[in-house]
C-alpha cells in the first residue's frame, strides 16, 4: 500500500535535504497576506468547480421566475404591459431576476464559513499566522467571483427576454453584478462570523433573502405604491442596484419614442427619496459602501474570536 | 546551498540555518524550546490548569499524560496561542504565546483532536492551502510537499479527495500538513484518539520515523498509557496540576520493583530458598513463583548462579505506566475518567462524546 512509496525517494532525498533548509517561513508582510487572499479565493473556486450540482440548482430559481412567472404574468397583462401596448413582462423583470441569480450563490458561498466551522476546517484557517483581513477579503472575493459567474450564465439567456447582446450593455451589467455579488457576499460573511450552526444560517438567510428580493422592485415598478411599501422599498439595499440595472437594460432596448417615454415614467422610474431623485452614482455608492462596511464588520468579528 | 547536500542525518543541525534560526537561537538558547512557568487557566469557577511549570528541550518528545478533563487540552491550547492564560507565561520557540502569537504560530505545527481537513479538496489541495497560508516560499512548496507526504506514505494518494481517506490516513495527512512549514515544535493533541489499535501503532511508526528525519520537538497529549512509552519525558497531569515529570524509565523506577516470575521443579522449596538465600518473600501466583525485586534484570543472573533448584523459565516485568499513574494519583486512568464526584470532568466527557 502507501508505505512502499516512502522508500523510492532516494533520488529526491538529496534535493529534499536542500529544500528542507530553504523552508523558513518569513515574517508577516503584505506579500504573505496577498498570497493568503489568493489561496482563500482559489479554494472557493475549486469548491465551486467540483460542486456542479450547486451551480445548476442555484440557476433553477431565476429560471422559474423568468420563464414561468414571467410568461404567466405576461398573459395577465394581455400580451403586453399596461401603458406600453406590447412590452413583454419578461423584459421588465429580467434585470431583477438577473440580480436574483447572484443572490443565493453569493450568500451561500459565505455560508461555507459556518460549514467550515462545524467541520473543523475554519480552525486550520484561523490558527495560521495571517491577518484576519486577508481571510475575510479572500472569502468575499471568492464569493464575488462565483456569484458573478452565475450571473454571467444567466446573462446568456438575455435573448429570451428580448434584451439585445450589446457588448457595452453586457460589460456594464457584469460590472454591476460584480458590485452586487461583493456586497451580498460581505453580508453573508458578516452573518457567518456570528452564526455557529449551518442550519441556523440557512434558515436566517432564507428568511432575509426573499423579502430583500420582493422589496427591491425586481418584479414590479416602484411607482404608485402605497406609502408604507414605498418606504420599505427605499430601505432595501437591493433596490439601489436593481434600479440602475433596469435603467441600463431599458436604455439599450429598441422601442418607439412614445413607449420610451412611458418606460421612464412608469416602468423604470428613478429612485426617489421624498421626491428627490437619487443619482445613479449615489445609488451604486450606497451599495459599495454597504459592502465595504460589512466587510469591515466581518474582519472585526473574526479578529475578536482569535 | 552547495555545502549542505550532506546525508540526511547530518543535515538536521543545518536545517535551521536561516536568519530566523539565529534569532530563535538567540532568544531561547538552542536547548529549551518550551518554557512554561506558573501557568493557570480558569473558566468561571472551574480551574482547568492550576499553576504548572515545565520546560521542554529541543528534539525531545514530550508527553502530557492524564485522564480526560485533567487540563491537557487547555494547556496545549495556551501553548498554541488558541487560549489566553489566566496567569503565568508560556514561551514557545523563543516567543511569548500570549503576546507574539504570529511568531509562535509560524514556528509550530498543529494536529488537533478533531480533523481540520477540507474533505472536499484533494490531499494536495489541502497541503497547498496550508503552504500559501503559512507563506512557505513558492519554490519550496512542491518539494517540501512531496517530502512530508512521502514521510507519511500518502504521496501516491495526493490527488484523491480527502473524503475518500480512512480515519488513519486523514490523521497522517494532518501530521504531514503540520510539518509542511518546517515548524520547530509539532503539537499533537491526542493524535491517535478514535483510531483502531492497528492504525494507532502505524501512526506511531510514522511519528517515530519523522523524529529521525526532521529536527523537531514533539509535544503531545494522550490518555493512552501505552503510548506514553514513546515519549522521552512525560508529565503526568491530574486535576490541573503536574504530579510527576520525568522519563518513562525513571517514573517506573520511582514506583518501585520489577515483578519476577519463575517456573521451577519444586515451587515450595524454591520459595523457601528465596527466603533464606536472598531474603525475598515469594508466593505462587498464576501457577508461578512470583516475587518483587528492584532492578529485576540484574537480579536474574544472580538467581541462576546462586540458586540450587533448576529453573525452567523466568520472566521479568517492569512496572507499567498504569502502575505509575496509580502510584501518583491513587487511581487508575480509567477510574479517573469514569470517576464520580468531579463535575467538570464529567461535563467535558459529555461534551466530547456529544461532538463525535
Amino acid at each position: 500500500m502507501a508505505t512502499q512509496t516512502r522508500m523510492p525517494v532516494a533520488a529526491g532525498e538529496a534535493a529534499a535535504v536542500v529544500d528542507r533548509i530553504r523552508v523558513s517561513v518569513p515574517d508577516r508582510g503584505i506579500r504573505h497576506d496577498v498570497r493568503a487572499v489568493g489561496i482563500v479565493w482559489r479554494r472557493e473556486l475549486i469548491r465551486f468547480r467540483t460542486d456542479r450540482l450547486r451551480a445548476i440548482t442555484s440557476l433553477v430559481q431565476p429560471f422559474l421566475f423568468l420563464f414561468i412567472l414571467g410568461t404567466g404574468l405576461s398573459t395577465l397583462a394581455g400580451g403586453g404591459l399596461p401603458h406600453t401596448g406590447s412590452f413583454d413582462f419578461k423584459t421588465f423583470i429580467y434585470p431583477g431576476v438577473l440580480a436574483m441569480s447572484v443572490l443565493f450563490t453569493a450568500i451561500f458561498s459565505a455560508g461555507s464559513i459556518v460549514w467550515d466551522r462545524e467541520f473543523g476546517f475554519l480552525r486550520e484557517i484561523l490558527v495560521a499566522p495571517v491577518s484576519r483581513a486577508a481571510i475575510v477579503i479572500g472569502k468575499c472575493l471568492g464569493g464575488t467571483t462565483i456569484a458573478t459567474f452565475q450571473g454571467v450564465i444567466f446573462l446568456c439567456l438575455a435573448w429570451f427576454a428580448h434584451v439585445p447582446y450589446n457588448p457595452a450593455l453586457l460589460l456594464s451589467l457584469i460590472g454591476l453584478l460584480l458590485l452586487l455579488s461583493f456586497t451580498l457576499t460581505a453580508f453573508g460573511v458578516m452573518m457567518a462570523a456570528r452564526i455557529k450552526q449551518f442550519q441556523a444560517f440557512m434558515a436566517l438567510t432564507q428568511m432575509l433573502v426573499l423579502p430583500l428580493f420582493f422589496l427591491s422592485g425586481a418584479l414590479y415598478p416602484l411607482t404608485g405604491l402605497p406609502a408604507w411599501l414605498t418606504v420599505l422599498t427605499r430601505l432595501d439595499p437591493l433596490t439601489y442596484i436593481v434600479g440602475p440595472m433596469r435603467h441600463l437594460v431599458f436604455s439599450y432596448l429598441h422601442v418607439p419614442p412614445q413607449v420610451a417615454g412611458l418606460i421612464s415614467t412608469h416602468l423604470a422610474p428613478s429612485i426617489t427619496w421624498a421626491g428627490w431623485v437619487v443619482p445613479i452614482w449615489l445609488s451604486l455608492g450606497i451599495v459599495a459602501a454597504m459592502g465595504l462596511v460589512m466587510t469591515a464588520v466581518a474582519i472585526a468579528e473574526f479578529s475578536k474570536t482569535e | 546551498m552547495a555545502a549542505q547536500t550532506g546525508p540526511a542525518q547530518a543535515d538536521t543541525v543545518q536545517t535551521r540555518a536561516g536568519p530566523e534560526a539565529k534569532q530563535f537561537g538567540a532568544d531561547a538558547g538552542p536547548e529549551t524550546v518550551i518554557t512554561v512557568s506558573g501557568l493557570a487557566k480558569r473558566y468561571g469557577d472551574i480551574e482547568a490548569v492550576r499553576g504548572i511549570d515545565f520546560t521542554v528541550a529541543r528534539g525531545e518528545t514530550f508527553g502530557f499524560l492524564g485522564p480526560n478533563g485533567a487540563g491537557k487540552s487547555t494547556t496545549i491550547k495556551i501553548l498554541c496561542t488558541l487560549a489566553n492564560a489566566t496567569a503565568g507565561t508560556a514561551i514557545v520557540a523563543g516567543h511569548n504565546a500570549a503576546t507574539e502569537r504570529d511568531a509562535v504560530r509560524r514556528n509550530i505545527g498543529l494536529v488537533f483532536q478533531d480533523t481540520t481537513l477540507d474533505t472536499y479538496l484533494t490531499a494536495e489541495q489541502n497541503l497547498r492551502f496550508h503552504a500559501e497560508l503559512y507563506g512557505v516560499p513558492k519554490a519550496a512548496v512542491m518539494p517540501r510537499m512531496r517530502q512530508v507526504m512521502d514521510m507519511v506514505g500518502l504521496w501516491d494518494r495526493k490527488d484523491s479527495l480527502v473524503s475518500t481517506y480512512s480515519g488513519g490516513m486523514q490523521r497522517r495527512l494532518e501530521i504531514a500538513r503540520g510539518l509542511l512549514h518546517a515548524p520547530h515544535v509539532l503539537f499533537l493533541d491526542e493524535p491517535t484518539v478514535g483510531l483502531d489499535p492497528q492504525t494507532r501503532s502505524s501512526i506511531w511508526a510514522y511519528i517515530n520515523d519523522l523524529k529521525s528525519r526532521e529536527d523537531i520537538t514533539i509535544f503531545l497529549t494522550t490518555h493512552y498509557m501505552d503510548e506514553a512509552e514513546h515519549c522521552d519525558r512525560i508529565a503526568i497531569i491530574d486535576h490541573g496540576k503536574i504530579v510527576a515529570i520525568d522519563t518513562p524509565e525513571a517514573l517506573k523506577a520511582s514506583v518501585g520493583k520489577d515483578r519476577v516470575q519463575i517456573h521451577t521443579a519444586d515451587d515450595q522449596r524454591a520459595i523457601a530458598e528465596l527466603g533464606t538465600t536472598f531474603g525475598i518473600e515469594a508466593a505462587v501466583h498464576d501457577g508461578a513463583v512470583t516475587f518483587s525485586v528492584a532492578a529485576g534484570e540484574q537480579f536474574v543472573p544472580r538467581l541462576f548462579t546462586e540458586f540450587s533448584i533448576p529453573i525452567r523459565s523466568v520472566s521479568v516485568s517492569r512496572p507499567s505506566l498504569d502502575d505509575v499513574f496509580m502510584s501518583y494519583t491513587g487511581t487508575t486512568i480509567r477510574d479517573a475518567e469514569g470517576g464520580a464526584g468531579n463535575e467538570f470532568m464529567r461535563n467535558i466527557h459529555k461534551l466530547r462524546s456529544g461532538r463525535r
